[in-house]
């Protein structure tokens, strides 16, 4: 399961997507919105997709997964529009035989998909609002 | 030749539309395109990097523009 969602992500729903009879583990990483950056108190979070091609990059990414280690099965949603504290922008979750390789395949998932899956964050605080990772 | 720019994020913002339409030579190269940006769009080049797409593949600085082309340009990207 590969998708974008302005609804609430259903964890369970994703976590369901990956059982598989020839998985001895699986693999879940629940990203979720923070109450500040740096001191900086944050109200709510927004989240922009290029949708198109950031479905098209979270299929690469699961594919390079693949490659790489032998998944099972492997699930990918995210976010998008408006995210109030404690709600979250991004679930993940990975079956494997074994489970070194779902804890690495999922960590690889999350940190390639904030590389190059064109989706943006912008944090918005009391008294203003910044585009994340945006500036040197 | 006429380009069609797609924006999002940052580069939204600072261009202050989600669509911009641009006239450059023909055959410009992507790197061309930046620096037009940059340009026209100072803030442009404060950004920690510019990527740009075409359809949904990212395409590097020597990529050739064709005319009446749709690009998407990708500011640092922040999701998970």
């Amino acid at each position: 399961m590969i998708k974008l969602t302005s609804d609430p992500i259903k964890v369970n729903e994703v976590i369901n997507s990956v059982y598989d009879v020839s998985a001895g583990a699986i693999d879940v990483f629940i990203g979720s919105v923070r109450n500040k950056t740096s001191d900086k108190k944050v109200v709510s979070l927004e989240f922009e997709a290029y949708e198109k091609m950031a479905i098209s990059e979270m299929k690469k990414i699961a594919a390079d997964a693949q490659e790489k280690w032998p998944v099972c099965k492997l699930s990918i949603v995210h976010r998008v529009g408006n995210l109030e504290l404690g709600q979250l922008p991004v679930v993940i979750a990975v079956s494997t035989p074994h489970r070194s390789d779902a804890f690495e395949a999922c960590r690889y998932v999350i940190d390639t998909l904030k590389q190059t899956v064109p989706i943006w964050k912008k944090e918005i605080f009391e008294d203003g609002e910044v585009w994340v990772a945006a500036h040197p | 030749m006429e380009l069609k720019v797609i924006l999002f994020g940052i580069a939204k913002d600072i261009v202050g539309n989600s669509k911009l339409n641009l006239k450059l030579p023909e055959g410009a190269s992507v790197k061309a395109l930046k620096d037009h940006l940059i340009v026209d769009y100072p803030e442009m080049g404060k950004l920690k990097s510019i990527a740009f797409a075409v359809d949904t593949d990212y395409v590097d600085d020597n990529y050739q523009l064709r005319d009446n082309e749709e690009i998407v340009i990708i500011p640092p990207v922040s999701g998970g």
